[in-house]
């Protein structure tokens, strides 16, 4: 098997290019993509303590992890189609003022 | 090492290439499209590494709700905002050494805080026989987190009425009094 190090820097290595992709993209479609692939690499940590420990509770973390990334999306996406209505771009750049 | 020893480290650097490459290209596609297939690519691949860690009930809710239902979503507001069509802002030079830069410090930061503070754990991962089946899974989570469970459903409703409820169209709403109005199409002005 493979050691349980691997993994976890594979992780890291993942969640850091979610924190450049936040960093870098003005689109915040894919700024939103990159919180997605840090909550990913979050779960394979989960994952792999889980399967280090042997215990299930990791797993169902990881499960209302994806749960609560689901209602996530959900409502950012909505949040995103608003600002559209209102601004006419998904640029982060644009995004400078709290009202409208 | 014998054969046998290797293949594990085989199909974990194939899969751990691949998901690096995928999240790499994620970020460096102009397209929103072909950045939410690149991050589909990343989701599966990861789900197949979960594979490999002895859950295959949430590497398959990994493919069914992250690659499925979350992508699909997404790809459904890119084409409803018309996000193909966008000019992609090119950042500037700075900003991408910097990004570059910062990410790099973050990530040698994570690996430098595990190895001082877990040493390395070399131990391998060893599955016990039926560990991570949906079996032992929904007995867990039925018995020990069921309180938990019950409250992802209050979680997924508000959820539901709060993205219904943003992306109503007040004005038109109180003007016509209608119920139900239809989604505009925004891009094709």
């Amino acid at each position: 098997m493979v050691p349980v190090d691997y993994y976890l820097i594979l992780s890291a290595i993942i969640f850091s290019l979610g924190v450049i992709g936040v960093l870098l993209r003005s689109n915040a479609l894919v700024v939103f993509m990159s919180l997605e692939l840090m909550l990913n690499a979050a779960n394979l940590v989960l994952i792999t303590y889980a399967a280090y420990y042997r215990v299930l509770s990791g797993q169902l973390i990881v499960f209302f992890v994806m749960i609560v990334a689901a209602a996530e999306v959900a409502v950012g996406l909505a949040l995103l189609v608003a600002i559209f209505r209102a601004k006419k771009s998904v640029d982060v750049d644009q995004m400078s003022s709290l009202k409208g | 090492m014998t054969f046998e020893t290797t293949i594990p480290y085989l199909v974990f650097g194939v899969l751990a290439l691949v998901a690096v490459a995928s999240a790499v290209a994620m970020l460096i596609s102009k397209d929103a499209v072909n950045s939410a297939l690149f991050l589909v690519l990343n989701f599966a691949t990861v789900g197949v590494i979960y594979l490999t860690l002895g859950a295959p009930f949430i590497a398959l809710s990994q493919i069914a709700v992250y690659a499925g239902a979350i992508m699909v979503l997404f790809l459904f507001v890119i084409m409803l905002l018309g996000g193909e069509k966008f000019k992609p802002a090119i950042p500037r030079r700075s900003h991408i050494i910097f990004a570059g830069v910062l990410g790099a410090v973050f990530l040698l930061e994570l690996i430098l805080a595990y190895f001082v503070r877990y040493g390395n754990m070399t131990v391998p991962a060893v599955q016990a026989p039926g560990y991570g089946s949906p079996t032992a899974l929904g007995m867990e989570l039925f018995s020990k987190y069921a309180l938990p469970f019950e409250l992802t459903s209050l979680i997924l409703l508000s959820a539901l009425i709060g993205a219904i409820i943003l992306t109503r169209d007040s004005k038109k709403e109180i003007s016509s009094g209608e119920t139900e109005s239809p989604v505009e199409d925004e891009n094709a002005s």
